[in-house]
């Protein structure tokens, strides 16, 4: 067994490597923490129950986006009885969760899902704010 | 029990094949009745004068020389990039000379006074689109009250529509235009990249019952703009007195845009 | 699948082959890379002229694939034995042309991602859903026949039963795909250079020789770098029938000509005199059009005078003369010209750009490709029966 060096060497890289992740997270204590989502301040119910919206948001958005764009349909009846406007940026997060990267970041980046290209289009309403903010206080035209 | 590999992919391959053709003839029944994606489509079929069918007039009378009043309310509500390469402009309403958009009015001896001056153009949310007729994912399409819409999340950025349209009325999005929206209006998204957009009548404002934002621009009031079938409303009144003439009506394409001459 | 190997084995020539067209595929993957980040706005597209080669090569590329029907026919209807041995190149030839075509499809898309919606929302009132349709039907029936023929060939049996309608299904099928692509422009009442119904007849003229035209060729190379020998006989009989189609094509052409020439109605005769002549003192393919055109009438000449034709040093020289004066006139010339002028009367010049020329060339390079690794195995397979 002239090899047992090698091989055995080779052996600890290899699952080193393949547990990096688990301990590099340890070492960082990122793991243990939850996602820190900023809820929103003005309202206590959601457009449907918590657990639904935990499942399945990407699949009510869909459902809003093929409603409004192509059928007209621009109000949801929630199930408490409310009913909302039809619109990522002014309702979502314009009326409710206020801030992308506050919220909805939060989340997919601790589960590290990258976020469809809905923003490529769709204004996140507080970073276009900030932006226009910032710049009438330099005191540029928007 | 033994498979061998040929037959294995055979046997994958020829279920693929399957569970796709299994779509298609969805479609093709589907295709059978109105499709829910074009509500009201009943309606415009049957001419029926119930619906309502958007339309405007552009009164060249009143439309003033070098006002482009409603150009600018266009780009400032629906974040319409500015983009100074000519080639990959683009632009939902702009101006083009009287000789271009009616060629073949165009007469020796005609109205002076018409020679030189230019022409809002826009879309023409035609009766019998060419565009709609084209799309291969119908991402665009006519809605029941006369509005070619278009679903920018469907759009596979063919630019069938593009060459389909006998009017030049849709622009492609040839790479990001955010850089060239100012200011950028926060609450109406952008588009991306890769996609056709075109003047879409201000349908949002039209659902908060506004008016489109070019119509509401116009000092002069030359943009009248209203229900081609209701016969009382603004824009029927003023086809009614005056001569009204459409771009390139021998196509069958039956624009909802007419100017006024 | 399991023939694969065969293309594994070869020469140095066949490797370095290879390695050319590997490095030309890579340089239009890194070119399509940049496209897929900045947009098609890297092209010369423009407002105004929204199709460029893209588009251009797969309408040609097209033809290219429903010219093997040219001799499939002979063989499978009128038993023209001889044809028997090139069958199998003219069905791979139009799958490696149909590969073309899908990708020059795709690298033209703005949303390339999003393009598996044209089956997922089929609409059947569009001529681009019933296209895709069309190529991906012949691609699999192609893919079938060949597999099986060739297959049998190496087992060294009797073609399957199912083999001869499936081929002669794949006839009809074969016409049906480029008059279905030639549907996709004269359909449409707003561009007067393809509102035309002798588009889909003339797209079928220009396909039956430019297609052939390319089998002499390959035939002739093949015979000059393999083993694999087609016979003067099957030379001799695409000759002619590149002949006939050529004078067919250029006879419509001319027929076009007359039509807007005589009638002086404007709308016919802007794209064709953009073209030929030039419109606002903009004439940038009139070069390329009456390259093609004295092109076309040299070949006709060669093709047309039988001691000329009988040489076949002469016919080689008509197929190149073919193959290039329609790809000028087909894969540059007609799509371009039909936005030009535009609805508003603008002439706006088109040009390719190099990124955009890398990608076409990256594609053409994997067609070549495709091309090689069948021819490959269907020759070791020959050599080795």
């Amino acid at each position: 067994m002239r090899d047992r060096l090698l091989i055995f060497s080779g052996l600890f890289l290899f699952v080193a490597g393949v547990t990096f992740p688990m301990w590099q997270g340890i070492a960082a204590k990122t793991s243990t923490k939850e996602p820190d989502l900023q809820l929103p301040a003005n309202q206590t119910a959601c457009v449907a129950p918590r657990s639904y919206m935990r499942a399945a948001h990407m699949q009510l958005l869909i459902d809003w986006r093929e409603g409004a764009v192509r059928e007209h349909r621009l109000r949801y009846n929630a199930y408490d009885g409310k009913s909302y406007k039809v619109s990522l940026t002014n309702t979502c997060l314009g009326q409710c969760h206020g801030s992308k990267e506050k919220f909805c970041d939060r989340c997919h980046s601790y589960v590290a899902v990258s976020a469809p290209y809905c923003w490529d289009c769709h204004q996140d309403a507080s970073a276009t704010a900030a932006t226009t903010a910032a710049a009438t206080a330099a005191g540029r035209t928007p | 029990m033994k498979i061998t590999r040929k037959d294995f992919l055979r046997l994958a391959g020829g279920s693929v094949l399957v569970a796709g053709s299994g779509n298609l003839v969805k479609a093709i029944s589907a295709a059978a009745q109105p499709s829910s994606t074009v509500p009201g489509s009943k309606n415009i079929a049957a001419g029926g004068s119930t619906a309502r069918r958007w339309g405007m007039a552009i009164d060249f009378e009143k439309c003033r020389k070098g006002c482009d009043d409603c150009i600018r309310a266009c780009r400032l509500t629906h974040n319409i990039p500015q983009i100074p390469d000519p080639a990959h402009e683009v632009k939902w309403i702009w101006e083009e000379p009287y000789e271009k958009v009616f060629p073949f009015q165009r007469t020796d001896y005609g109205r002076q006074d018409l020679a030189g001056s230019r022409v809002p153009v826009l879309c023409n949310h035609c009766a019998d689109p060419p565009c709609v007729r084209v799309c291969p994912t119908q991402a665009t399409w006519k809605r029941g009250d006369g509005i070619v819409m278009m679903d920018y999340h469907r759009c596979i950025g063919c630019r069938y529509c593009m060459a389909a349209c006998p009017y030049g009325s849709r622009s492609f999005n040839w790479f990001d235009p955010r850089p060239y929206i100012k200011p950028l209006n926060p609450q109406l998204p952008t588009r991306t990249k890769g996609v056709v957009e075109k003047c879409n009548f201000c349908e949002e404002r039209l659902a908060d019952g506004l008016l489109p934002a070019c119509v509401e621009a116009c000092k002069e009031k030359a943009l009248v703009f209203g229900n081609l079938n209701d016969e009382d409303s603004a824009v029927r009144q003023a086809l009614r007195v005056r001569y009204a003439v459409q771009r390139q009506p021998e196509l069958g394409t039956g624009p909802s845009v007419f100017y006024l001459i | 699948m399991y023939m694969l190997d065969k293309a594994m084995a070869g020469s140095c020539r066949y490797w370095s082959w290879m390695a050319f067209l590997l490095l030309l595929a890579a340089v239009g993957f890194v070119c399509y890379c940049r496209q897929l980040s900045y947009g098609l706005g890297i092209t010369g597209m423009s407002r105004d002229v929204n199709w460029g080669i893209y588009v251009a090569q797969f309408t040609f590329f097209v033809g290219i694939a429903a010219s093997a029907v040219m001799v499939v026919l002979p063989y499978y209807l009128h038993d023209v034995k001889q044809f028997g041995r090139i069958t199998i190149l003219g069905e791979f030839l139009a799958i490696a042309a149909v590969i073309m075509c899908m990708l020059f499809i795709f690298v033209d898309m703005g949303q390339p991602m999003r393009v598996f919606y044209v089956l997922l929302y089929p609409t059947l009132h569009s001529m681009m859903f019933w296209d895709m349709i069309a190529l991906s039907g012949y691609l699999l029936l192609n893919a079938a026949i060949s597999s099986a023929v060739l297959g049998c060939e190496y087992k060294r049996v009797p073609p399957p039963r199912w083999l001869r309608p499936v081929v002669l299904f794949s006839i009809p099928w074969a016409i049906s795909i480029h008059t279905v692509t030639a549907f996709l422009y004269n359909g449409l009442p707003g561009r007067p250079l393809w509102f035309t119904a002798i588009l889909a007849p003339r797209f079928l003229a220009s396909a039956f020789a430019s297609g052939p035209a390319l089998l002499i060729l390959l035939c002739l190379l093949l015979r000059r770098l393999t083993s694999f020998d087609a016979g003067n006989e099957v030379i001799r009989r695409l000759g002619i029938i590149v002949a006939y189609a050529m004078t067919v094509n250029v006879f419509f052409l001319l027929v076009e000509l007359f039509t807007a020439l005589y009638s002086h109605a404007p709308d016919h005769g802007e794209a064709l005199k953009y073209l030929f002549v030039g419109l606002e003192g903009k004439h940038p393919l009139a070069p390329y059009m009456w390259l093609s055109a004295g092109m076309a009438g040299a070949a006709l000449v060669a093709l047309l005078v039988p001691s000329f034709r009988k040489n076949q040093r002469v016919l080689a020289l008509a197929s190149v003369l073919v193959f290039v004066s329609l790809w000028l006139e087909k894969g540059m010339g007609l799509i371009v010209a039909g936005f030009v002028p535009s609805p508003l009367g603008a002439v706006t010049t088109y040009a390719p750009t190099a990124p955009e020329l890398g990608i076409v060339l990256g594609v053409w390079a994997t067609g070549a490709l495709v091309l090689t690794v069948f021819y490959k195995i269907t020759i070791s397979i020959r050599e080795a029966s």
